[in-house]
Parts: C-alpha cells; structure tokens; sequence
C-alpha cells in the first residue's frame, strides 16, 4: 500500500519536473521562436488557457443537468432495480467510447447538424455576445466541441450523482413521504441536500476531464489559437490548450516544443487546482 | 356519504410512489360531513366491535379520527407478511400494537398510511377507512393519505440540512407552502408546544435539528408531523431508540397527542403499551416465515388482566418462544 503510494507521488512529480525543465526555455523565448506566432510565452497561454476552460465550462453547464437527471431516473425514479442498472450500463458504455470516435461524430453528425441552430440563435438572440457576429458555416464552433465534451463528461457526472443519490438515508426518504410528499418534493427535500456534495464533487471531475480532452476538441474546433472570445457560434474560435499541443506538436522543433511542453504545464496547474478545490468541496460536504 | 368520488385523470395509481399532487382526489376525512346515518354506522361499528365500556371512555361515541381497518392483508412481492386484519381504531385514543418480531405490527402500521407501497414490490389489499372514507379506494392519492395520516419513526430523523424551525414546517415547506413572517412563527410555537419541546429549543430555533439529543429530535418529528395538521399520528416504536427519561416524555406526549388525534403506536414494551393505550391489539405468527395475524384486540385493561387467548397471555407474561 504505502509503496505503491510513493510510487504514484514519484511519477506526479517526476512528470512535474519533466514539465518545469523542459518547458522552462519557453517562458523567456521571445518573438519568432514560439508557435502561433506569439511575442511571448503569456500572449501564448494565456487564449489557450481560456480557450480550455471556456469549452470545459460550457461542457460543464450542458452536461450538469442530464447528468443529475439520469442519475436520478436510474436510483429514486427507477421504475425497478433492474432498470437502474440498465442505465448504469448504458452510462458506462459511453464512458467506454473513445475519445476519437467522439471527435468524427461531433465532426461529421453534429456540426452540420447544429448549422441552422447557430444561425437561429444569432438571429433571435443576436444580443448576447456569446451569439452575436456571424454564425459558422461548417458548424465547427466551440459550442459544439462543448457539446462533444459534453457527452464525453457524462457519464462519470452521472455516476457521481448516482452514487451519492443511492447514499441518501432511507430514513429521510421515509421522513419526506410521510408528511405528504410527492416523489419530487421528496426528492428536493431528502435527497438533493445530503447529495449536494456528491453533484459538486462530480462536476469538478467533469470540469477536470474536459480540460484534458483533446482528439474530441482538436478535430472538431475551427481554431485560431490567439483568439479570446466570447462567441460560442463563430467561424472563428479560441483553441485550447490540449487540442493546440495535439494539432501543433508534428511540426515543431526546438523552442516550439519547449513551448508546448510549458503549455502543458499550465494545463497541469489548472487542472490540479480545480480538482483540489472538488476534493474540499466534497469533503466540508461529507463532513457535515 | 359525501366521500369524494375519485374521477380525476391524474389520479395516481395504488402500488406506485407518488408521482404528482395535481388533479388527484384528496382525502378530506377530517372535513367531512358526516350526517346522521354516517354516525349511526359508526357507533354502531364500535359498539359492534369493540367493548361497550369503551364508550364510557370515550367523549363522543364517533370520536372524529376513528378508522376501521377490514380484511387488509400486506405483501412484499409474492411474500404475505400479514394476513387478513380486522380492527377498529376509536378516534382521539391510544391503540397500541404489540406481538413479537416478524408479526407484522409495523408492516399494518406502514400500511394504514400507505407508506407500505413505497417499498419497491410491497402492497396491501382490503380496506382501510379514516372516518368513513376508505384510503385504498381507486383514484385516491397516497400524498393526500399521509398529509391526514402522519407518521414517527423508530429513529428520530430530522432532516440534517434544515434548522429546527425549518424541521417543524418540513411538511408545508415539502410542498412549496412555506409560511412566513408571524403565521410562521405562531405555528413553529404552537407545534412545539404540542410536542412537549418548545421550552428546551425556543432560544435555537435557527440551530440544525442534529444539535438535539435523541428524545428531543423524536420530539422535534412530532411536532413536525402534527404541523400538516393529521387526522391520525402513527408511532413506529417511538421509543425504542431512546434512554428512560425521553422515553417517558413520549410516552406523557402520547397520553396528551390522543385530546387531539388519534395515536397508533407500535410497541416491543408491554409495560409501556399497557401505561399509554386505550386499546391494544395482539399480533402474532405460527412460526418463521408464516404470515403474522391478528390475535385479539380489546380494552388494554382487558388483554392485561384477562386476555382471551392463551397466546395472548403467554406473551404478556413473557412465556412466548
């Protein structure tokens, strides 16, 4: 037990070093020898950075909702046990498709698919920057790639949610029915209170996955890597960080690796602290 | 009678949790207007079935409250747990359910507010009336059952997330009727007062229910079940989870709940069955596995002191098995 503790440290930090070290040359390099044209390593990350957390945001804020939905129709709404575990198997089939397959659907299904909704939304609601500006053609947008990560971040949302609903004291559930409760206002009541950790919990493992993803993203986004926005519908889209090393990693040498490298470290960063901050949140939870 | 005729569409289905409150029939026992004939039948239910001394006992013959239970069998899955029961509850009184474990006292009890079917597989069959109105009748909304019926538990269980005075409008709350201002708190005050605990928590209302000790959490659930305003308090061995001295304010509770509703309490303690109840009813089974029957029922101080059947007192004097 405590070897295989020390040995999973020593490989999170080996990995930290291969990361500071290699990746260090990049934080000083200057015009013309990073990728993307960059002036400097900051005007690098720093769109990569929101590119990522702005697709793994709004994978997030889809993904939310269904996620808790068929956790609770495979636990509390389960017409029967066995349905439950039907759903359960479904979820862990999806969880079981590679990231690649993803990425040709969204590519190939969905991007078309979602065109008229794009050019819909900024029609109707033009308004708002995330849809305002004109709507992509080919429909590879980051809404889409969010949509993508969306599904790809289901399943372990759902199996989050379900564990922590399937752990809600019988005797609350009796308590909330026995005053006159429906099945929801039982639910609202005993279940989604002593579950709140658990839905926390899960959506920042989700959010920590869609920040890593990369073949789903890299081949839907239409990216351009320098690019902040806001714009969810565009043709013209910020890149992140993952998808960026993935699709530019080939063709570089020297200082644009060291760069890539440093970009990775980032990524690591970000990464760590939003699962550190799931973890504190799901323990003052627990500890209630 | 004037019983409400279930003819709504999103009636909800026996044998199912409850899906929606909308549309469906309600129970509306406590309101109803029993005319002369209704009453006539009642009395004579009770005089019919139960010791005419109970009368006496009593302060109206047909104290409102009083349900009659017929021909109500229990079953998880393929699995009888309880067979073919009949018995009178007299309202605003004490019954008692007592007999040994697996009898099926606590199966009828979840059963008389319908709480039996939110068990996946579990249901009931027969008839069970709350002043007249039969509570397994098509179309009738199990929701509405426990609004009229409520229900304490073995373990007290308030809900952790909510603060003592939330615990107490838990049932209006529940449902989105969450009172406000002063009527929230006149009723926070009155409930509490009723379950013998507003004294000890007045000053923390805003503390969570978890801050209380055992018997004033299970003190903290009867206020919260008495604030839906019921017809009928069901008691799942109340006090089986607590020491002496709270057992003992439950049992003061019980006495002084039965001026108002009428208490059903499930109970292992024949000392404690014998001090609180009205009636008490005797449960029991052949052997494991067997489905438990009810064995006799009567004026408490008859099945103390002179039980009919041999089992009955075999139990009492604490010879059984």
């Amino acid at each position: 037990m405590k070897g295989a503790a020390i040995a999973v440290a020593l490989v999170l930090v080996g990995v930290l070093v291969f990361l500071a070290v290699n990746g260090s040359p990049a934080f000083t390099a200057g015009e013309g020898e990073l990728p993307a044209h960059a002036k400097n390593f900051l005007a690098l990350a720093a769109p990569l950075a929101f590119g990522s957390l702005w697709v793994a945001v709004i994978a997030l804020a889809l993904a939310a909702l269904p996620a808790v939905g068929v956790a609770l129709a495979a636990t509390i709404y389960a017409p029967a046990p066995r349905f439950g575990r039907f759903l359960g198997a479904v979820l862990d089939l999806l969880a079981a498709v590679p990231s690649v397959v993803f990425g040709l659907w969204g590519l190939m299904v969905l991007a078309p698919v979602m065109v008229p909704l794009y050019e819909w939304l900024h029609a109707h609601a033009g308004w708002l920057p995330f849809f305002s500006g004109e709507p992509s053609v080919t429909g590879r947008t980051v809404l889409t790639a969010g949509m993508v990560v969306a599904v790809m971040i289901l399943p372990i949302m759902a199996a989050m949610c379900r564990e922590s609903f399937a752990l809600t004291p019988p005797a609350l559930i009796e308590a909330a029915y026995a005053l006159g409760a429906t099945r929801w206002e039982m639910t609202r009541a005993a279940v989604l209170p002593v579950a709140r950790s658990g839905i926390v919990a899960g959506g920042m493992l989700g959010l920590g996955r869609a920040l890593g993803e990369t073949m789903a993203v890299a081949m839907v986004l239409s990216a351009t890597p320098d690019l902040i926005s806001l714009n969810v519908i565009s043709s013209e889209n910020p890149s992140t960080i993952a998808a960026f090393i993935a699709s530019t990693f080939p063709e570089s040498t020297g200082s644009a690796v060291s760069a890539l490298i440093g970009l990775g470290l980032v990524l690591f960063a970000i990464s760590l602290v939003v699962s550190i901050a799931g973890r504190r949140i799901a323990k003052k939870g627990a500890a209630r | 009678m004037t019983a409400t005729v279930p003819n709504s569409i999103g009636a909800a289905q026996a044998g199912s949790p409850p899906k929606d409150r909308g549309g469906a029939a309600r129970v509306v026992a406590g309101g109803l207007d029993l005319g002369q004939t209704a009453s006539a039948a009642g009395l004579e239910a009770i005089v019919g079935g139960i010791d005419p001394r109970l009368l006496a006992a009593q302060a109206a013959p047909a104290a409102p409250g009083s349900m009659s239970i017929q021909n109500v069998s229990c079953y998880y899955g393929a699995h009888l747990a309880v067979a073919d029961v009949a018995l009178e509850i007299p309202g605003r009184a004490v019954t008692a359910f007592i007999g040994p474990s697996g009898c099926g006292k606590s199966t009828l009890l979840r059963a008389i507010n319908r709480m039996h079917e939110v068990i996946p597989g579990a249901r009931a069959t027969g008839s069970i009336k709350l002043d007249g109105v039969d509570l397994y009748e098509r179309g009738i909304d199990p929701v509405s059952v426990r609004s009229k019926v409520g229900m304490v538990f073995q373990k007290p269980n308030p809900f952790p997330a909510m603060s003592i005075k939330d615990n107490v409008l838990a049932g209006l709350i529940i449902r989105g009727a969450r009172p406000r201002g002063s009527a929230a708190d006149e009723l926070v005050e009155r409930c509490l007062n009723r379950a013998h605990l507003w004294e000890e928590v007045k000053d923390r209302l805003k503390k969570s229910g978890d801050s209380l000790s055992g018997g004033q959490q299970q003190r903290l659930c009867i206020a919260r079940a008495i604030a839906v305003q019921p017809d009928v308090v069901l008691m799942d061995e109340p006090c089986s989870a607590l020491d002496p001295i709270s057992t003992l304010a439950i049992e003061e509770l019980m006495r002084d709940l039965a001026r108002d509703y009428t208490v059903v309490v499930v109970t292992h303690n024949m000392a404690q069955a014998n001090r609180i109840s009205d009636i008490t009813a005797f449960f029991s089974l052949a052997s494991a596995g067997q489905p438990g029957r009810l064995v006799e029922s009567g004026l408490t101080a008859d099945i103390f002191s002179a039980p009919k059947v041999a089992a009955t007192r075999d139990y009492i004097d604490g010879r059984f098995g």
